[in-house]
């Protein structure tokens, strides 16, 4: 048997004993700081985000007026006569998105409720992470198929199509946006209780009625949640874009022309020369505020609408 | 108020403790006792040799029993029983679930067909009957939609919609409270109009038989009694089917009572002679309070 | 009677055609997967040699290879994965673990939410800004490392979070009982029982990452670089060098990127192979990461 150490004032911890948990306090405290100060980068970042918009845009601003910005119909910033009207950036955003949205959220949102209502388990299983993948492939393959298949394929059904055009580009990236729409929909259907569709059912309704009627509406806010991610997400793509819609400023609303938009126009001009502190590089600065601030507002909302879905469950 | 209903009180009355009211009371139960002397009753639907499966687990062992048109019918048991199982074969809900395997007959009448039959479709059953659920679960509509939700799905249209579901409320006894917020949402409802609700969008469907599963154990007594009072009111029109796991409940609004435990039909008889006089010892330290 | 035979046959058809509806649309989404892959080996996989991966860009493009690109998507991953992996998990465990409900822990959680969300081409631009000019980076490898390890920061944290999640309280609450500090119970119990989903995350997070252009191109990574930076290991004292950090760079999706938007058609064969060496290795990173979400949940069973 091992000798048993007899303390001399039992309870009491001897003073060894005291040091070594003032050390080990010490250390967890050191621990926490540094776990502290990882958790606030994420504070840092996003300052530095801010930050670096805001200081180069107010130097774009100084020598272009607020009014001519927003105005302007021509975006010419490094033309020697340059214009810097950022509203045909603008629209090739807005049409691009548009037409994204017009494929992904109507395919999305019926994949979602045949996935949630209709579906057997075993489809479910393979579907859903399939559907995922196509998340996973990174964004300048998708542009090479939108320039190399979808154009060429959509030339066929519309006579006189250009190579470059917002509607190749825009009906990738739509497909590209199916999962967020799908498989966050899909999630707020299923979250709705089942004694829900019992009631419907009850009544003889059938699936897709009980699916419409009553479980698309009571899901509607992780839904909507789901569509203004898918939006931000459109608005905030770059390669797809800069790849197959062209780069060149268009003010138009027609799907069929080539247009840039915000974030192409930023990748053109950073393939170039950007002499620090020139006008041209002040440029993107002031484009890219306008797309973070477009972001922005629909994140805010998606975020607010999603912490609603949560607490309705 | 209805004379059965006033009867099943009144006996509830005479069981407590105080007898001044006895002599009297005594005297009204006579009287109401003879009101009731005759009453054809014919079969509404009848059970036969039914088991029911989830996957390999039989829930319902071999039930026999037929329910009584324009009755009230109580189904009672223990948690486990099988009783909202076999109140959920009425309407085919099962068939929504993976694995579930009915054997058996359950046969509706006066049209002979077999609810469970594997050539019965579904959907036709469910536009025959209606059910009352456990928890109201109005859909996210307005008070009318819901009412109307049946309805619309059998094709009806306009005024006769219109007119069809002010019936239904009032057969429900909720005109009176919602007819000024029918376009509402039903979720302003509170819990026991909520559930009346669901009694006239199960009623507005004008179904062959209603299935109410423990209708009343989410609200508080004064709905409760409401809830009562209208399923009395309701047998005259259409059969009734309650699941209940309140045997006073039981008591006080069923003409007759089948007591169920682990999956068997234990018995089944009129409501009063089940409660004073059971057959089965099993059904007899139940209603005691024995087990449960 | 019959009018309800009537109903019910609309609602079954009704049900046919919806189902037939999911099942289309459903297969858009793969068929167009399935088509991109075709494509994409039909044009490239005849460019795939030993040459292609080996050799420089060149203004020939039967001479144009992937050299330089794939060597500097490495090096960024280098410096990404060492900075965004302790980073992100180190803020995971503090979130998860040791923050209080307060107004600063809120601000926090909003910023990485935020974060989540903001277009890839952002982070570019704030590097460009911060990390290149006002930090004196330069156009380098450290900067490149540093702006995708930013952007792929909140899915570290996300992933670190969700792990921990899912080790129930009663793990926790056994091994303070026992007298463990926090810290303790972290390095001895969370993060070795939650690595499974953390991995799985970190794995996704650098796929995301190896794939990311718009970035590196906003901060000035070139599209055409015929050398190579210096190894990070060299043959004389001090024996490492980290002089790659401070390198020009290129990678592979830029590759491409410069390929595909030159009109000369003959560049097309090698945008192709360059996107397949490109999609193998994300497609594979991913699938890694399912077969150790896999593999996890099945040998952990709470």
């Amino acid at each position: 048997m091992q000798d048993i150490p007899i303390l001399e004032h039992p309870g009491v911890p001897s003073a060894g004993l005291a040091r070594a948990r003032r050390l080990s306090r010490l250390k967890e405290r050191v621990i926490e700081a540094l776990l502290f100060l990882a958790a606030f980068s994420s504070v840092a970042i996003t300052v530095g985000i801010v930050g670096t918009l805001i200081v180069e845009s107010t130097t774009f601003f100084a020598h272009v007026s607020f009014w001519d910005f927003i105005t302007d119909t021509l975006w010419t910033p490094l033309f020697a006569s340059p214009h810097f009207g950022i509203m045909p950036l603008v629209t090739g955003t807005l049409v691009t998105t548009a037409v994204a949205l017009a494929v992904a959220l109507p395919v999305g949102t019926v994949v979602a409720i045949y996935l949630s209502e209709f579906a057997p388990s075993t489809v479910r299983e393979i579907i859903k992470p399939a559907l995922e993948l196509l998340s996973a492939v990174p964004t300048v393959v998708y542009g090479y198929f939108a320039l190399q298949f979808m154009s060429p394929l959509l030339q066929k059904l519309i006579p006189g199509l250009p190579t470059f055009n917002m509607l190749s580009a825009g009906v990738v990236m739509g497909i590209m946006i199916i999962p967020y729409v799908s498989s966050l929909s899909e999630d707020a259907m299923r979250a709705v209780p089942m004694a829900l569709r019992e009631g419907a059912y009850a009544l003889g309704a059938n699936r897709i009625i009980t699916a419409l009627k009553v479980v698309y509406p009571s899901a509607l806010s992780g839904i909507v949640a789901s569509y203004i991610l898918a939006i931000s997400r459109a608005i905030g793509e770059t390669m797809i874009v800069a790849i197959a819609a062209g780069m060149q400023p268009n003010l138009t609303l027609d799907p069929r022309e080539p247009a840039a938009t915000i974030t192409a126009f930023i990748v053109q001009v950073s393939l170039g020369d950007l002499p620090h502190g020139s006008i041209g590089y002040q440029s993107i600065f002031a484009a890219g505020i306008t797309l973070f601030i477009m972001t922005l507002a629909f994140n805010i909302i998606g975020y607010v609408l999603r912490k609603r879905f949560r607490e309705a469950y | 108020m209805h004379p059965e209903l006033e009867e099943s009180r009144l006996r509830q009355q005479m069981t407590s403790t105080n007898d001044e009211r006895g002599p009297a009371v005594r005297l009204r139960v006579q009287a109401v006792v003879e009101e009731r002397a005759d009453s054809e009753i014919a079969p509404k639907a009848e059970v036969s040799g039914l088991n029911f499966f989830y996957g390999r687990l039989q829930a319902l062992k071999d039930i026999n029993l037929t329910f009584p048109a324009n009755q009230v019918g109580a189904v009672i048991g223990p948690s486990g029983c099988g009783k909202s199982t076999l109140l959920r074969c009425f309407n085919r809900i099962h068939d929504l679930y993976p694995e579930t395997r009915y054997e058996g007959k359950i046969i509706l009448y006066p049209s002979g067909i077999n609810l469970i039959g594997p050539e019965t479709d579904p959907l036709e059953m469910r536009m025959r009957m209606s059910m009352v659920f456990q928890k109201p679960n109005a859909f996210p509509k307005s008070v009318f939609e819901n009412v109307a939700f049946g309805l619309r799905l059998r094709g009806v249209k306009g005024k006769e919609l219109e007119e069809q579901v002010e019936q239904s409320l009032r057969l429900a006894a909720l005109w009176d409270e919602v007819k000024d917020r029918l376009k509402q949402s039903a979720y302003t409802l509170s819990g026991g109009q909520q559930q009346r609700l669901c009694i006239a969008r199960a009623l507005a469907t004008d179904p062959e038989m209603l299935l109410f599963d423990e209708p009343t154990s989410a609200l508080d007594p004064i709905a409760t009694a409401k809830i009562e009072d209208l399923i009395f009111e309701l047998k005259s029109k259409v059969t009734v089917i309650i699941v209940t796991h309140n045997m006073q409940q039981a008591a006080r609004v069923s003409d007759y009572t089948a007591f169920m435990y682990l999956g068997e039909l234990i018995e089944v008889c009129p409501t009063k002679q089940m409660f004073e006089n059971p057959t089965n010892k099993l059904t007899e330290d139940y209603i005691t309070g024995h087990f449960g | 009677m019959s009018d309800f035979k009537q109903i019910i046959a609309k609602r079954k058809r009704q049900d046919f055609i919806f189902n037939v509806l999911g099942i289309i649309c459903t297969l858009v989404g793969i068929v167009t997967l399935g088509a991109l892959l075709v494509d994409l080996l039909m044009d490239g996989a005849a460019r795939l040699d030993w040459t292609f991966l080996t050799s420089f860009p060149s203004r020939f493009a039967e001479r144009a290879g992937i050299l330089s690109s794939w060597v500097g998507t490495l090096l960024i991953m280098i410096v990404t994965a060492f900075t965004a992996v302790p980073l992100g998990v180190a803020a995971g465990v503090y979130l998860e673990e040791y923050a209080r409900k307060n107004w600063l822990t809120n601000l926090i959680e909003i910023n990485i939410a935020n974060l989540a969300g903001v277009p890839s081409i952002i982070y570019g631009l704030m590097a460009l800004g911060l990390l290149v000019y006002k930090f004196r980076l330069g156009q380098s490898v450290l900067t490149g490392g540093l702006t995708l390890a930013f952007l792929i920061l909140p899915i570290v944290i996300v992933a670190t979070r969700e792990a921990l999640r899912t080790i129930p309280q009663g793990i926790r609450e056994s091994a303070y009982a026992l007298g463990s500090t926090k810290w303790q119970v972290v390095r001895h119990h969370l993060l070795p029982y939650s690595i499974g989903g953390t991995l799985t995350g970190i794995i996704i997070a650098l796929s995301r990452a190896i794939g990311e252009t718009a970035p590196l191109i906003t901060i000035g990574a070139l599209t055409f670089i015929a050398f190579l930076p210096a190894p990070p290991v060299q043959q004389y004292p001090p024996f490492i060098s980290f002089d790659w950090l401070w390198s020009p760079f290129s990678v592979l999706p830029i590759q491409m990127f410069n390929w595909v938007s030159r009109p000369d058609q003959d560049f097309v064969v090698n945008a192709a192979g360059a996107g397949l060496v490109l999609i193998v290795v994300t497609l594979s990173l991913n699938a890694i990461a399912i077969v150790i979400r896999y593999r996890v949940r099945k040998r952990i069973k709470w």
